[in-house]
């Protein structure tokens, strides 16, 4: 029995020739330390590497049944969620192995930075590895898109108004994205024929690039300090060190890749069937109220600093900053491809991945919070705490409802509940006197800075309910806020420069 | 004495070039090939190249009805809501888009003064949404602000709300077919032909 299956493999190995190939790539030696302990922190590519084939293959298992039409996308995404045996799980597996992907890939990335792996004679192994990072990044922005709901219509209509300020060609640029002059089926086949063919297609190129170089540049030596790269003697060290002492990598090496590969996949496979497929969040239709499109958690940080950054520098940080991110990123193997490799003494490498991991993480979370969003239903969703209200005036009373009516609520929190975009006003008498809020409201933000100016939507009789509200917003035994003396000159401009003079503005009502 | 004998292959060598050593005839072919090669790739090419980059713009935009101006009372601000002619055959429920239509009032000669605003942020093209209590315009991407005659109010936006080109006709409102807008591509400009 075994002689005749060993016939039927010789005669197969005869024509295809796989021990004489492939067998010797799979046992290519590595050096002995990677293959030890030290071998845990080699784990990570692969893991992206297997995470990215279960990417293929539940990438074509959506396909197909995903519809990529504009009419019809969103019914498809529904048919999988709900019709298609296992297609929900799909869905979720997708998204979360692709979340996986790019966490694993990140840590790939670290690893080999700290260890210094991307020194000589590794520079280009590096390179392809940035491209591999931008494409996986690339399949995560056109995969949101795919998911065709409002975020992925909204999301399509802040790529395409930051590409339409590139100066010059922006017009162009954005009609050549969305494939006609507004968003619907044209962009939609574009970015699946970029998340189905055009980026994997670079991304497997790049792949079998990444993975040749690995081949025939070798693993690297776990780092050991005080044990400089030197481009001119490296090679021959090497060479040594692994013909010597080099174990194949078909062995305990492989046993780690494997044994980290199934836990990452096994972990998404959890995740994904008790969090389920991520939308559709609802029908992508433009003109239906009530969108707050986010962007993928990847970019939150870039939202982030987009939003907390002065406008000024707004167009820099959109079209400039990221290619300037990209060649730093790049320029790293070719800046330094000498010298020392362990991290323990390089600390300035180790402190620069703590603060820009500290830095993501700090952005991300103001992302996933975005208190510069006002929000959209305050003003009927988050009604002022009643304890607010108990025993108050009626005129008061009335000032509670119009800062309700005027969508107050959507930028300013009371006690917590509302918009976060403008300041608690929990406490705002005793910080404001009375004729500081009027001026406030009426002019807002002089120069037309966070607050818009309410003097023209507010009548006199509205203003002063209103105020007489906010002058009750002070915690107990604390005295309201000083009025300003006569002789002291105005805290704001005169009302009229306000707004560049051009908004009208209601001076202190005289109720 | 020696004769020199020359092969008569040698005399027809050339003696500079990268066709160096190679007889006239194989030199000869070998620049063909690369003619050809040439040729063949640009006829390819060409065309494919231009299939990618070129997508139909359409030189006059057309018109959009938005219905009777006496159905829209002076001082209110509507969304109204409409499919883009502007759409494929399949673009679905993503070409039904909209605007914001305000009737400003009766001014002398021209009849009544419609402004006519895009729902996308000037910003970064966000969806405002319309709070007729407060008169004013938000955006939920950023805090954008803007007042009830589409002037910005506060916050990131670089400038006013877009506004439509309108124009009436029989007594109706018509609007021209707004595409996306953005900073350089404002809905004013003619479209640019690709
Ligand atoms: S898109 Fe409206 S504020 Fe940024």
């Amino acid at each position: 029995m075994t002689s005749w299956l060993s016939k039927i493999g010789d005669w197969f190995d005869a024509r295809l020739s796989f021990r004489g190939s492939l067998l010797p790539i799979l046992k290519h030696p590595i050096p002995k330390g990677a293959a030890g302990p030290m071998g845990w922190w080699y784990v990570f590519g692969s893991a992206s590497l297997t995470l990215l084939l279960l990417q293929i293959l539940t990438g074509i298992a959506l396909a197909l049944v995903y519809v990529p039409s504009a009419d019809r996308a969103y019914d498809s995404l529904l048919y999988l969620n709900y019709d298609q045996p296992l297609g929900w799980f799909l869905r979720s597996l997708h998204y979360y192995a692709g979340s996986g992907m790019v966490v694993m890939v990140l840590a790939h990335m670290t690893q080999v930075f700290l260890q210094g792996a991307y020194k000589y004679p590794r520079e280009l192994t590096w390179l392809t590895g940035v491209f591999l990072l931008l494409c996986t990044l690339g399949m995560f922005f056109t995969g949101q898109v795919l998911r065709w709901d409002p975020d992925a219509y909204w999301g399509l209509a802040v790529g395409g108004a930051m590409a339409g300020r590139v100066p010059g060609v922006g017009p162009q640029l954005v009609h050549l994205v969305f494939g006609g002059p507004i968003i619907g089926g044209a962009a939609l086949s574009r970015f699946f024929a970029l998340h189905v063919f055009i980026i994997p297609g670079a991304l497997l190129l790049l792949l079998g690039v990444h993975l040749w170089l690995i081949l025939t540049r070798g693993v690297s030596v776990p780092p050991v300090p005080g044990q400089l790269v030197d481009p001119k003697t490296y090679d021959a060290a090497y060479e040594k060190e692994v013909h010597d002492k080099g174990v194949p990598f078909l062995g305990d090496a492989m046993l780690k890749d494997a044994f980290v590969s199934a836990i990452a996949v096994a972990v998404v496979v959890v995740i994904a069937a008790i969090v389920g497929p991520k939308g559709p969040s609802g029908p992508p239709d433009p003109t239906m109220g009530g969108a707050n499109p986010r962007p993928e958690w990847p970019f939150l940080w870039l939202f982030a600093l987009l939003s907390l950054s002065p406008p000024s520098w707004e167009t820099f940080i959109m079209l400039v900053f990221p290619l300037m991110l990209i060649a730093v990123l790049l320029a790293v193997p070719l800046v330094s491809n000498r010298g020392e490799r362990a991290p323990s003494r390089r600390p300035v490498a180790v402190l620069g991945v703590v603060v820009i991991y500290t830095l993501l993480g700090i952005l991300t979370y103001e992302g996933t919070a975005s208190p510069w969003s006002p929000k959209m239903n305050a003003w009927s969703g988050d009604p002022i705490p009643e304890h607010l209200l108990l025993k108050t005036p009626p005129m008061e009373l009335m000032g509670a409802a119009v800062f309700q009516n005027k969508s107050c609520r959507n930028c300013h929190a009371i006690d917590g509940i509302g918009g976060r975009r403008g300041p608690d006003l929990t406490s705002v008498a005793s910080r404001l006197t009375r004729d500081q809020l009027i001026d406030q409201i009426s002019n807002g933000t002089p120069g037309g800075g966070n607050m818009p100016a309410y003097g023209k939507e507010m009548n006199p009789g509205e203003m002063a309910t209103l105020v007489a509200f906010l002058s009750r917003l002070r915690p107990d035994g604390e005295p309201p806020a000083q009025q300003p003396t006569h002789d002291e000159p105005p805290k704001h401009e005169p009302p009229v420069q306000a707004v560049a003079g051009r908004r009208p503005l209601a001076t202190a009502p005289r109720p | 004495m020696t004769t020199i004998k020359t092969k008569p292959s040698d005399l027809d060598r050339p003696t500079s070039g990268s066709d160096v050593g190679l007889p006239v005839r194989r030199s000869f072919f070998r620049r063909l090939t690369f003619a050809a090669g040439g040729v063949a790739a640009a006829l390819a090419s060409v065309p494919i190249i231009g299939y990618f980059f070129r997508t139909p713009e359409p030189t006059t935009l057309p018109w959009i009805d938005l219905g009777p101006i006496s159905g829209f009372r002076k001082g209110e601000t509507r969304l109204v809501t409409f499919d883009n002619p502007l759409r494929q055959p399949w673009d679905g429920v993503t070409a039904h888009t909209g605007v914001f239509v305000r009737n400003e009032g009766a001014i002398a000669q021209n009849g009544a003064q419609f402004l006519v605003l895009a729902i996308n942020c000037a910003h970064l093209g966000c969806p405002v949404t319309w709070f007729p209590e407060s008169g004013l315009f938000m955006c939920p991407c950023h805090g954008g602000v803007y007042y009830a005659d589409g002037e910005r109010a506060s916050g990131p936006p670089p400038r006013g709300l877009f506004q439509c080109i309108w124009r009436i006709s029989g007594g109706r409102l018509q609007i021209q077919a707004p595409r996306f807008p953005t900073l350089q591509d404002t809905l004013k400009d003619e479209p640019k032909s690709a």
